[in-house]
């Protein structure tokens, strides 16, 4: 029963900074659709430096790789006013195929020294209880929110709609890489060709479930930490086919989706802003 | 220094705009190749091989038949505002409807219009789940297509390795192969199944004079452009989205039913079947801006690019992941054009 805590919530953690991440940029009004593509970028930089450095240049190597994706989502998203889900899901199939691509070279060595997967996934908590306090306890949280409910609001009140946007991203973006970190360093301390296995979806539908609020993200996270761990145990021992268990997390994105589809979403989400209009 | 709206983009501005992103592109592009360690230039010239000799155009004529038929059916799916990135698993649902008419139903002269009977309804069913949850429960169909692409692929890994297995196949994963009555007609030693390609042609050019010429078409565009205008006009919007995505999800079905009835004459693993079509067909029909018609043109050139992402793969022994960075990439190269193509630089603040 412990030992099943324990690894819902470290399996959990990735789930749960890739969601936050991803949370961040939403609230602030753009949508990140390229989570599973940045989450593998990170994570393939994260182990590379690793390799040749220290995992504690590895884990910031991951962590810039995540800014700049999600600098890189901006150009598009937020500069260019693209339509933000299209840019989001190019995103997402470039981080994996470059990674795929830069990472073969790298498949199947090992790390000799990975980072504790406790004290990272504390981090995540804390990071999780920290967001929450930005957001509902700091006037720059009150900016960000207001920028993803009325931008025009937010503009007439001198707030600049482009910067907050920006530093949601890239800050979000951090988050995501931290998360693609903690699988190649910690989690499963190596580098595969498609180690993320759909978590970036996950963590995108996490936020929807959780209603845009961190504290629920947390919830969740662990949630999902724990059926994956059930799913692990259960696989072999039920007569189920093993491509049913690798198709669940899927299904339960879907299931997630139809259950909460029409919960309050930041009013000005996936809404590009332009001055005057 | 700023980006301003600019409502009326001259066609200079916006022809310079997507030959500037293109540019971009393909810097970035040669720039992951030197990272890769193959001189971009080279890698370049491989690319574009396949149009210097007739296989390597036959090569494009097959690449284009799904990319065709796809195409086609998002071009209307995205005009109406239904964003189908599930092609990917609808093409998989068609190619077993067609295994399943080709194995387990009796054979005949009326297989093959079966099998692409149920492949398209199976391919238009998978679409409609996704219509049904956004128009019922109000789910994203951005993401819940793209997770049926996942369920989709684990569904033919299961039968082919388990229930669909071939009784004369050993250790590899696919079905015996279909009766000679459920394999289509290839042009000559090329792997170009011509009736889907008329398929294709024929869904182009069909739902272009669908869109542009019927009532039907009249209120898709409506509702796609303005949907509060098309709730004034009391259309109901759930409905024509709805049959926009089972036209877009049918098609995709059809175009996986032509996959395994023309060129594998069996099912197979998931990634044999689709080479990416699905992906690769969002920009054919990003590219054809909202005509259905104009899937004629995009399929083709996209073809060439899955093509030459083959030969570079055979040539430096690349992963097949080297696709998805062509594709990706172009797509943000796309988006981007289209929208710097809508703004002006002013300088002043």
């Amino acid at each position: 029963m412990e030992e099943a805590l324990l690894r819902a919530v470290l399996f959990g953690t990735p789930l749960l900074l890739a969601a936050l991440g991803a949370l961040l940029a939403e609230r602030s009004g753009v949508v990140n659709l390229g989570v599973e593509g940045i989450m593998a970028l990170s994570a393939l930089a994260a182990f590379a430096v690793a390799l040749d450095a220290s995992p504690y240049w590895g884990l910031l190597a991951g962590v810039g790789v995540g800014v700049l994706g999600g600098l890189f989502l901006g150009v598009f998203a937020v500069t260019l006013r693209a339509n933000p889900f299209v840019a989001g899901l190019a995103v997402a199939a470039m981080g994996l195929g470059a990674s795929g691509l830069l990472g073969k070279r790298y498949e199947g060595m090992p790390l000799d020294t990975p980072l504790p997967e406790g004290p990272l996934a504390l981090v995540a908590f804390l990071l999780a209880l920290l967001l929450h306090y930005f957001l509902y306890g700091s006037r720059l949280g009150l900016y960000l929110r207001s920028v993803g409910e009325n931008p025009k609001a937010a503009d007439l009140f001198g707030v600049s709609v482009e910067g907050v946007r920006y530093r949601a991203l890239a800050l979000g973006g951090g988050l995501i890489g931290l998360a693609g970190a903690y699988l190649s360093l910690a989690y499963r301390p190596s580098w595969t060709d498609g180690m993320t296995a759909g978590l970036g979806w996950v963590a995108i539908a996490l936020v929807i479930l959780a209603a845009w609020e961190p504290l629920r993200v947390v919830l969740g996270a662990y949630l999902f930490g724990l059926l994956f761990f059930l799913q692990f145990r259960l696989q072999g021992s039920v007569p189920i086919p093993s491509e049913a268990f690798a198709a669940m997390p899927y299904l339960l994105v879907i299931l997630v989706l139809a259950l909460s589809g029409r919960s309050r979403a930041p009013k000005a989400l996936g809404q590009p802003f332009e001055r005057g209009r | 220094m700023r980006l301003e709206l600019d409502p009326a983009p001259s066609l200079g501005k916006t022809l310079l705009t997507y030959l500037a992103f293109l540019l971009l592109t393909l810097l970035l592009l040669g720039g992951l190749f030197a990272l890769y360690g193959v001189p971009p230039l080279r890698a370049y010239g491989v690319l574009l091989s396949p149009l210097a000799d007739p296989l390597g155009l036959a090569e494009i004529a097959r690449r284009t038949i799904p990319l065709l038929l796809i195409g086609a059916g998002l071009t209307l799916a995205f005009r109406v505002g239904f964003f189908n990135i599930g092609a990917e698993g609808q093409l998989l649902l068609g190619a077993v409807g067609a295994a399943y008419a080709a194995l387990f139903l009796p054979a005949g002269p009326w297989t093959l219009p079966l099998m692409f009977l149920l492949g398209g309804a199976l391919g238009g069913l998978w679409a409609g789940v996704a219509a049904w949850l956004r128009v019922r429960f109000g789910a994203n169909e951005i993401l819940t297509t793209l997770m049926q692409n996942y369920l989709a692929y684990y569904l033919v890994v299961y039968l082919v390795a388990g229930p669909w297995k071939g009784q004369f196949v050993f250790g590899f994963l696919y079905t015996d192969r279909f009766p000679e009555v459920a394999r289509l007609p290839r042009l000559g030693d090329t792997l170009v199944h011509w009736p889907t390609l008329l398929l294709g042609v024929g869904a182009a050019l069909g739902l272009q004079l669908l869109l542009f010429r019927t009532p039907l078409g009249f209120s898709w565009r409506v509702l796609g452009e303005n949907p509060s205008a098309a709730r004034y006009l009391g259309l109901k919007e759930g409905r024509f989205l709805a049959l926009a995505a089972l036209a877009s999800g049918a098609l995709s079905g059809l175009a996986g039913v032509g996959e395994v009835a023309g060129i594998h004459q069996r099912l197979l693993e998931p990634a044999q079947i689709s080479l990416g079509y699905g992906f690769t067909a969002i920009l054919a029909a990003w590219l054809a801006r909202g005509r259905p018609g104009l899937v004629l043109l995009t399929a083709p050139l996209l073809g060439l690019i899955l093509v030459g992402g083959d030969a570079l793969k055979l040539a430096y022994s690349m992963p097949f992941r080297v696709v998805d960075v062509v594709a990706g990439l172009l797509l943000l190269g796309l988006v981007g054009a289209e929208a710097l193509a809508r703004h002006r630089l002013v300088w002043r603040r």
